[in-house]
C-alpha cells in the first residue's frame, strides 16, 4: 500500500475572497432579518415626526390667523427694526458728522408686552446695555431695508454696525457731556464707512460696509432706539422663563453736519416699524433747539432670536420640531445596543467569528450597517419633521425663524448624523460590557439626560453649559440653526441654543464615539468571545 | 393499582401551604438571586456615589453673587443628583426581572413557585429593600454636600435662603420624600420591565419615560389646561415636587400629592404587571 502518496482532498471550489463588502452584507442580512428591528426603526421615524408636528402651538387667540410678520433683512433673517429716525433724504455720496454728548434710558418696571398707543406706567431711569444713538444711512424707511450705522450703545462704547446682524466695535467707554463722542459716516457708492473720534479732530476708521443694491437716494440721519430688556425668572436656571419689559433710550446730538445732499434740508421725524418691540406714540420722538437735537426712541435695530426673548411676537427656531429626536434617539440606541448584545446572549457572536476571524473587521462592518441604517431612517424623519414642520408652525401661527436651505440641509443631515453617532456608541458600548442594560443605560444617561436637564430646567444654567459641552450630549448642538449674536441679549437656551458651534458639538459627540469604538475593538482582540 | 393510587395522593408540602408562609420562602429566594447577582453591589455602591457627586458637583457650579438673582430652593438644588441616580435604580430593577427572561431562568424560578404574583411581590420587596439604603445614603450625602457647599457660594441665610439642614422642616420632607421616590422609581421600573420583558427595550423604556415624559409638558404649552393636567398626573413630574420647599403655591401639584401620584402609578404598574405574568407563557 502507498499510503503515503495519497494527495490530501481539497475542494474543487476557490476560496472565497475575504472582502468587507460581504461581511456588510452579511451584518446586514441580519439586521434586516429581524422584523422587530425594522418595525423599531420606522417606529423611531414615527416617534420623530409625531412629536415634531404636534409641538406646534397653536395660536388659541386667534385661531391660527395671525401669523405676526416679522420683517426680515437683507440676509433673509428676522430683524427687529424700529427706531425714531430723524431724517432727510440723500441723493448720491455725501457724508454725515455728529457729536453726541449724552445717551439716557428709562425702563419699564412692569414688565409684559405693551402694544402701541398703550399708556405705560412705573417708568424708571435705566438704560439697558444695547440703548442706541447715533447716525445711519438707510435705503428706505421700510423695515428690513439694508443700512449702516455708527451710534453709541448704553454699556459697550462706539458701534459701527450694519445690515442686522454686523457688529464692529470703536471707541470704548460711556458717552458724557465731558467726554463727547464724535461719529461719521460717509457714503460713497455703495460703501459706507464709519469714523469715530472723542475730540472731532483726530478720526478713526472703525469700519466699512458694503451695502449690496443701495439706490441712489437714501435716507440719512440720526437715530435713537433701545430694546426690550430680558430678566429670567431665575437668573441661574435656564428655560425658567421670564419677562420682557420695553425700554426708551434718549440721546443728544449737535455739531449735525452733512456734506453733499440738499442743501437747507428739512429734518423730519419718523418712527421705523412703530409698536415694534417697544413704546411708541408720544414716548418718542425729537425736539430740534439751536443745532441740538434730542431724540427719544425705542425699539431695536439688529436680528430677532428664537425663543421671544428680545421680540414682542412668540418666536421659535427649527429645533421646536425635533423635539421627536429624543424618543427616536432611545429607540435606537436600543437597537443598536442589541445589534451586538444579542449576538452574545444567544452565541451567534462565535459563528460570526469563525466565519469572520478578523474581528476589527467584523466591528467595522457592524458600525458601518448600524450606523448607516439609523443614518438614512433618522435623516428622513427629520427631513419630514422640518420641512412638514414649518408649514405647519405657520398655519398655526406659530413663528418659525427663517433659515436658509445650506443650514436646513445641515440641520437634517447633521441629526441625521447624531442619531447614528449615537447608535455606534451604544454598538461600541454593548460590544465593551456585552449586556444590554448597561450599553442602553449608559447611553441614554450620557446623551439625553444632560440635554433634558439643560432644557427642562433643572440644572442651573452654568452647570448645564458647562455639561452641554464636555458630555456626549454636545452633539445636539448640530441643531442649532440661528446663530448666537453678542449684540443682541436674550435668552440663548436649548432646545433653540447650545453653548458649542454646531459642527464642533458633533466633533466632541465623534470623539466619544472613537473611543468607544477603539475600546470596543481592542477588546474584542483580546478577550475569548 | 393501589400503589399508583397512593402516589396519586402523595402531595408536596408546599402546593397545600397558604400564601404568606410561600412568600417567606419566595424572599429568601429572590434575596439569594439579587445579592449573588453580580452586579447589585456595583449599582448600589453607583447610586450613591453617582447622586452625591452630581449632587456636589451643581452646588459648587451654582454661586449666587451679590445682586444677582438666584435660584431660591436651595434643597430642590442639592437634590439635583437624583435625577441621576434614579437611572440606576431602574437599572437594578430592570436586570431583576429581565436577567430571569434572558436566561431562561424564569422557567425554573415559575416551575419552583408557581404563584406567579407571589414572585412579583418578592422581587419588589427585595428591589425596596435594597433601594431604600442606597437612597438614605445618597440623599444624606447631597444634603451634606449643600450645607458644605452652598452657603460658601452666596446661599446665605443672612440673604434669605433657606440652609439645608435638618433643622429646616421642608428639607427633611424633601429629604424623606426623595428617598421615597427612589424606592418607588424601582417598583415602577421593575413593573415596566415585567411587562416587556427584553432587557434593552425595558431600559430603553424606563429610561425614556424618565427623562423624554419631562417635555411632555414642554409640548403642551398651547394647551394650559392639558399642560397642567401632564404636569399633576404624570408619573415622573409629580413625584419630583416633594424636592420643592419654595414657591409652593405656584406647584401644579403638593408635595406630597406629586409623591402619592407616582406611587399609584407604581401600584397600578405593578398590578398590571402581575396579571400579565399570570396571563402570558414565561
Amino acid at each position: 500500500m502507498t499510503a503515503g502518496t495519497i494527495a490530501p482532498y481539497r475542494s474543487p471550489e476557490k476560496p472565497a475572497k475575504d472582502r468587507f463588502s460581504q461581511l456588510m452584507h452579511a451584518e446586514w442580512t441580519k439586521f434586516r432579518t429581524v422584523r422587530g428591528w425594522l418595525i423599531a426603526m420606522f417606529l423611531a421615524v414615527v416617534l420623530i415626526d409625531m412629536v415634531g408636528l404636534l409641538v406646534v402651538r397653536p395660536n388659541v387667540q386667534c385661531g391660527g390667523a395671525c401669523l405676526p410678520n416679522v420683517p426680515t433683512g437683507p440676509g433673509g433673517e428676522a430683524v427687529n427694526d424700529s427706531f425714531y429716525f430723524v431724517r432727510q433724504p440723500l441723493a448720491g455720496n455725501g457724508s454725515i458728522t455728529v457729536r453726541v454728548t449724552s445717551l439716557t434710558g428709562q425702563t419699564s418696571q412692569t414688565g409684559g408686552n405693551f402694544g402701541p398707543g398703550q399708556q405705560q406706567g412705573g417708568l424708571t431711569p435705566g438704560l439697558v446695555p444695547w440703548a442706541k444713538a447715533g447716525i445711519i444711512i438707510a435705503a428706505s424707511t421700510r423695515q428690513g431695508s439694508p443700512y449702516a450705522a455708527m451710534m453709541v450703545t448704553g454699556s459697550h462704547g462706539v458701534r459701527m454696525q450694519y445690515d442686522f446682524t454686523q457688529d464692529i466695535a470703536g471707541l470704548p467707554g460711556a458717552v458724557s457731556a465731558a467726554s463727547p463722542r464724535w461719529l461719521r459716516l460717509v457714503r460713497s457708492g455703495d460703501t459706507i464707512t464709519g469714523y469715530d473720534s472723542a475730540d472731532g479732530t483726530r478720526w478713526a476708521t472703525v469700519g466699512s460696509a458694503s451695502l449690496a443694491g443701495l439706490p441712489g437716494t437714501v435716507q440719512w440721519g440720526m437715530l435713537a432706539t433701545s430694546p426690550l430688556t430680558f430678566k429670567s425668572n431665575f437668573a441661574t436656571y435656564a428655560e425658567s422663563g421670564g419677562s420682557v419689559s420695553p425700554t426708551l433710550a434718549t440721546g443728544v446730538l449737535d455739531h449735525v453736519s452733512l456734506r453733499g445732499g440738499q442743501p437747507g434740508g428739512q429734518w423730519t421725524g419718523v418712527e421705523v416699524g412703530a409698536g415694534g418691540a417697544g413704546y411708541s406714540g408720544h414716548a418718542v420722538g425729537f425736539r430740534q433747539a439751536h443745532g441740538q437735537f434730542t431724540i427719544t426712541g425705542s425699539g431695536d435695530i439688529g436680528p430677532v432670536i428664537g425663543g421671544g426673548s428680545n421680540t414682542e411676537y412668540d418666536t421659535s427656531t427649527v429645533a421646536l420640531h425635533l423635539l421627536g429626536v429624543l424618543l427616536g434617539l432611545v429607540v435606537m440606541v436600543v437597537i443598536a445596543a442589541m445589534f451586538i448584545t444579542l449576538e452574545y446572549r444567544r452565541g451567534l457572536i462565535r459563528t460570526t467569528l469563525a466565519a469572520s476571524p478578523r474581528r476589527g473587521r467584523l466591528l467595522a462592518a457592524k458600525a458601518l450597517v448600524i450606523g448607516l441604517v439609523t443614518f438614512v431612517f433618522g435623516t428622513a424623519a427629520v427631513a419630514v419633521a422640518v420641512i412638514v414642520g414649518i408649514w405647519v408652525s405657520r398655519d398655526g401661527g406659530q413663528y418659525v425663524l427663517p433659515l436658509s436651505p445650506l443650514t436646513g440641509l445641515r440641520v437634517i443631515a447633521g441629526t441625521g448624523a447624531m442619531l447614528a453617532l449615537a447608535s455606534v456608541l451604544a454598538l461600541s458600548i454593548g460590544a465593551v460590557v456585552r449586556r444590554s442594560v448597561a450599553a442602553v443605560a449608559a447611553v441614554v444617561v450620557a446623551i439625553l439626560m444632560p440635554y433634558i436637564l439643560g432644557v427642562t430646567g433643572v440644572l442651573p444654567a452654568s452647570a448645564s453649559e458647562w455639561i452641554l459641552r464636555v458630555s456626549p450630549a454636545a452633539g445636539f448642538a448640530i441643531e442649532q440653526s440661528a446663530p448666537q449674536y453678542h449684540q443682541v441679549i436674550g435668552q440663548y437656551a436649548p432646545p433653540d441654543y447650545f453653548p458649542l458651534p454646531p459642527f464642533a458639538g458633533l466633533a466632541v459627540l465623534c470623539g466619544y464615539v472613537a473611543v468607544a469604538l477603539g475600546l470596543a475593538s481592542w477588546l474584542l482582540h483580546r478577550r475569548d468571545a | 393499582m393501589s400503589q399508583a393510587l397512593t402516589i396519586a395522593r402523595h402531595r408536596l408540602p408546599h402546593s397545600a401551604a397558604p400564601a404568606w408562609e410561600s412568600f417567606g420562602d419566595a424572599l429568601r429566594a429572590e434575596w439569594t438571586k439579587m445579592r449573588t447577582m453580580p452586579g447589585t453591589a456595583w449599582i448600589l455602591a453607583g447610586i450613591c456615589a453617582l447622586t452625591v457627586a452630581v449632587s456636589a458637583g451643581t452646588d459648587a457650579a451654582t454661586k449666587c453673587t451679590i445682586g444677582g438673582a438666584c435660584a431660591a430652593d436651595t434643597t430642590r438644588l442639592t437634590l439635583t443628583g437624583i435625577e441621576v441616580g434614579q437611572a440606576l435604580v431602574a437599572v437594578l430593577a430592570v436586570l431583576a426581572i429581565t436577567g430571569e427572561y434572558s436566561t431562561g431562568m424564569i422557567r425554573t424560578t415559575f416551575a419552583a413557585m408557581p404563584r406567579r404574583s407571589v414572585v412579583l411581590a418578592a422581587k419588589a420587596s427585595v428591589l425596596t429593600c435594597l433601594v431604600l439604603p442606597a437612597a438614605v445614603v445618597a440623599v444624606a450625602g447631597s444634603l451634606a454636600a449643600g450645607w458644605l457647599i452652598l452657603p460658601g457660594n452666596g446661599f446665605t441665610a443672612v440673604r434669605g435662603f433657606a440652609l439645608v439642614s435638618l433643622a429646616h422642616g421642608p428639607t427633611v420632607r424633601a429629604a424623606v420624600g426623595s428617598v421615597l421616590y427612589l424606592a418607588l422609581i424601582g417598583l415602577l421600573s421593575l413593573a415596566i420591565a415585567t411587562m416587556v420583558r427584553d432587557s434593552a427595550v425595558a431600559t430603553g423604556s424606563v429610561l425614556g419615560l424618565l427623562y423624554v415624559a419631562p417635555i411632555a409638558s414642554l409640548l403642551l404649552a398651547g394647551q394650559p389646561v392639558w399642560q397642567r393636567r401632564v404636569q399633576r398626573y404624570a408619573p415622573v413630574n409629580s413625584g419630583l415636587t416633594i424636592e420643592d420647599t419654595t414657591g409652593l403655591r405656584h406647584l401644579p401639584i403638593g408635595p406630597w400629592g406629586g409623591l402619592g401620584v407616582l406611587a399609584i402609578w407604581a401600584a397600578a404598574s405593578l398590578l398590571t404587571a402581575a396579571l400579565a405574568l399570570r396571563l402570558r407563557d414565561a
